[in-house]
């Protein structure tokens, strides 16, 4: 005689194969399984690069150690590497960026979802989109040939005149500087910016505007106080792929940057940026020293995108808490 | 109907797979000569115009002889060469000791052109080519001449009205062997240079702008008022730049062109090492310009494929006589005729 233990595991057990075979046949774990090694692949891939980068940085990672973060000087003849003038030329121009791309792309975001006709808006989204898609050599020969004598000429000259008394607006004038790389960079990136905002602001609900117009609030408010903060995520993650679109981006900072590692704090100054640096120079490097510094400043790249993601959640976190209990 | 369907598709399909498979065997025929010899090679860009030239023409000639060649830059073609993944490699600059031990098998090194380095400015009311000496020229890419009416250049340039402005120094910043040969230059005639900067393919430049290429330095050049630059003679000639004369060690201000290049590795052919690895900076010739260099393939001194020793010593041969003719016309200098000579006995070191 079977004990009625043994046979309520049997029933389980039988039972579990069926919804086991069940889902197998509706193709749920099949689909699970997939979408998990689509997943663990980005993984495996980006713990592949850090490794790759951290092992191939060996030298000058023993031979600088944490000095390598805050030593001014890159000479390859005399193989001495600091990294710090990259680090803040991609970080300043990264933010100068954002600090003109964000408003503009916010504001055309809005402007193209809530109150534009929807034919202008979707025309106008359609030019916007194959701006994204342009090559960034030609953001570049645009920023060398159009943007940078307009910034010598006109704009640097009238800043230097009305506020040349602040720190950023001192200093000769080149035309080639850490401003025209900002400016390029907000240039390319604001296209990402205005796609992303706007698909998410029209994805909130309909009634919510209803809601908040029935309350008699204007189309403004309804716009400023209810459509954008309940879009307010979204919208945050459009900065962020900017943001990295802007750390990242190689062939037209270059272009304009004037390609010089030093920290000066007026934005006329002639800068350089990190990928920019080892783009530069990574074909030509044949010291193992100079090659495999080069190497660390990606590792160092890395750990700002990371560091720099990482403090921008923390923004989202605090402001959607804000945002969640209105006053 | 259901089954008329599935009946086209499978006849569809049929058509397609016969279509494929007859492409499949067509292709071998269709292809160049299934048995003809592919050689890799990776290397500089600068002679990459002759060079893809060259191998075109030779496979012209010998339709068995494929080379590929990957202009991926000096350093590229250095390292590939040491690990072994190429069958030859390209450098602008000679190998140092270092990276000739690092390599799996010994290296040698054959000139094939020469080109040459020249200083480009833009001078607001000044059209004229101007004289320099490299003494001046380290000085001002040191930052210690900060003026276009500097007495030092005023006192080379009697006859030109210089202007009281301030000079831009505009440099390479993308590593580069027209760096190395401009920072080499600089070095021999300038203590000061050789102790603080140095050569190289990227130096920590004491003063100025990076440009992205020759065409990011022309492009600052001729947009800043007052900028100075230097780029390759060739890209100089093709894009008819203004440029200035230096001054050569035999006290002559010397106007680049290409038999003054030619004539700098003439006059310096005796002091040429057997292994070719020397820089030719500061020539003393008469008729020679002194911001020169070679460029050279790196051949293996020791390949095991008896066809591909063939091959490449061949195209050795070829590229040393006749296809010397063709440098001129793509505005590369010749090898003078002293270093061909030496050159051809050298290819009997490969084996």
């Amino acid at each position: 005689m079977t004990s009625p233990s043994t046979a309520a595991e049997r029933a389980t057990f039988s039972w579990r194969a069926r919804q086991y075979i069940q889902k197998l046949r509706h193709g749920d774990e099949v689909a699970h399984l997939i979408t998990l090694l689509a997943a663990a692949s980005i993984i495996v891939v980006t713990v592949m690069l850090v490794y790759q980068l951290y092992i191939n940085s060996a030298l000058p990672r023993h031979k600088f150690g944490f000095e390598f973060f805050a030593g001014r000087t890159w000479d390859p003849v005399g193989e001495q590497f600091g990294a710090l003038p990259f680090i803040y030329g991609t970080v300043v121009s990264s933010a100068l960026a954002l600090l003109i791309a964000v408003p503009l792309g916010v504001g055309a975001a809005i402007f193209l979802s809530e109150l534009a006709p929807p034919r202008i808006s979707n025309y106008l989204t359609f030019v916007i989109e194959l701006l994204a898609a342009v090559p960034s050599v030609i953001y570049g020969l645009l920023g060398i040939f159009v943007l940078v004598p307009i910034l010598r000429k006109v704009v640097e000259p009238f800043l230097k005149q009305t506020l040349g008394f602040l720190p950023l607006f001192k200093g000769p004038i080149y035309g080639v500087s850490m401003l025209a790389g900002g400016l390029v960079l907000a240039i390319m990136i604001v296209p990402f910016i205005i796609s992303v905002s706007r698909e998410v602001l029209m994805a909130v609900p309909v009634e919510q505007r209803e809601a908040a117009l029935g309350l008699g609030a204007t189309k403004w408010e309804s716009t400023w106080q209810v459509v954008v903060p309940f879009a307010r995520v979204g919208i945050m993650a459009s900065i962020f792929l900017a943001l990295a679109r802007a750390l990242g981006e190689t062939m037209a900072v270059t272009m304009v940057i004037g390609n010089n590692p030093t920290i000066n704090s007026s934005l006329f100054a002639p800068a350089y940026s990190i990928a920019a640096v080892i783009a530069n120079e990574f074909t030509e490097a044949t010291g193992d020293m100079h090659l495999q510094a080069l190497i660390e400043l990606g590792l160092v790249l890395f750990l700002l995108t990371i560091l720099l993601n990482g403090l921008a959640r923390l923004v989202i976190v605090a402001t959607t808490q804000k945002g969640a209990a209105p006053g | 109907m259901k089954l008329n369907i599935s009946i086209t598709r499978i006849a569809l399909g049929a058509v397609i797979v016969a279509l494929g498979v007859g492409a499949f065997v067509e292709t071998p025929s269709a292809a160049p000569a299934p048995s003809a010899l592919l050689l890799n090679a990776t290397g500089a860009t600068f002679p990459y115009i002759i060079y893809s030239k060259w191998f075109t023409e030779y496979n012209r000639l010998h339709p068995d002889i494929q080379i590929n060649y990957n202009s991926l830059g000096s350093g590229a073609g250095i390292r590939q060469l040491q690990a072994g993944t190429v069958d030859f490699g390209a450098s602008d600059a000679p190998m140092t000791d270092d990276q000739l031990h690092q390599a799996k098998v010994p290296a040698l090194h054959f000139p094939t052109v020469m080109g040459a380095v020249v200083p480009t400015y833009s001078i607001e009311g000044v059209s004229q080519e101007l004289n320099f000496t490299g003494q001046v020229l380290a000085d001002i890419f040191l930052g210690k001449i900060t003026k276009w009416n500097d007495p030092a250049l005023a006192n080379l340039n009697k006859g030109v009205k210089l202007p009281d402005a301030d000079i831009v120094v505009v440099h390479r910043s993308d590593g580069s062997g027209t760096s190395f040969v401009w920072t080499d230059y600089l070095s021999k005639v300038s203590k000061e240079w050789e102790t603080k900067v140095g050569r190289n393919a990227s130096v920590n430049w004491p003063v100025g702008l990076g440009g992205k290429g020759s065409e990011g330095v022309t492009g600052l050049v001729k947009q800043t008022p007052g900028a100075i630059g230097y780029v390759e003679l060739t890209y100089a000639i093709q894009n008819k730049l203004l440029y200035g004369r230096v001054k050569n060690s035999a006290g002559v201000f010397q106007k680049a062109d290409l038999p003054a290049v030619t004539a700098a590795a003439a006059s310096e052919a005796k002091k040429i090492p057997a292994d070719f690895r020397v820089s030719i900076t500061d020539a003393s010739g008469k008729g020679a310009y002194p911001i020169c260099t070679f460029t050279y393939m790196l051949i293996p001194a020791k390949i095991d494929d008896p066809a591909k020793k063939k091959a490449l010593k061949d195209f050795l041969h070829w590229m040393l006589t006749d296809g010397q003719n063709d440098a001129e016309g793509l505005d590369y200098a010749r090898l003078p005729k002293e270093v061909v000579a030496r050159e051809l006995k050298a290819i009997e070191q490969i084996n």
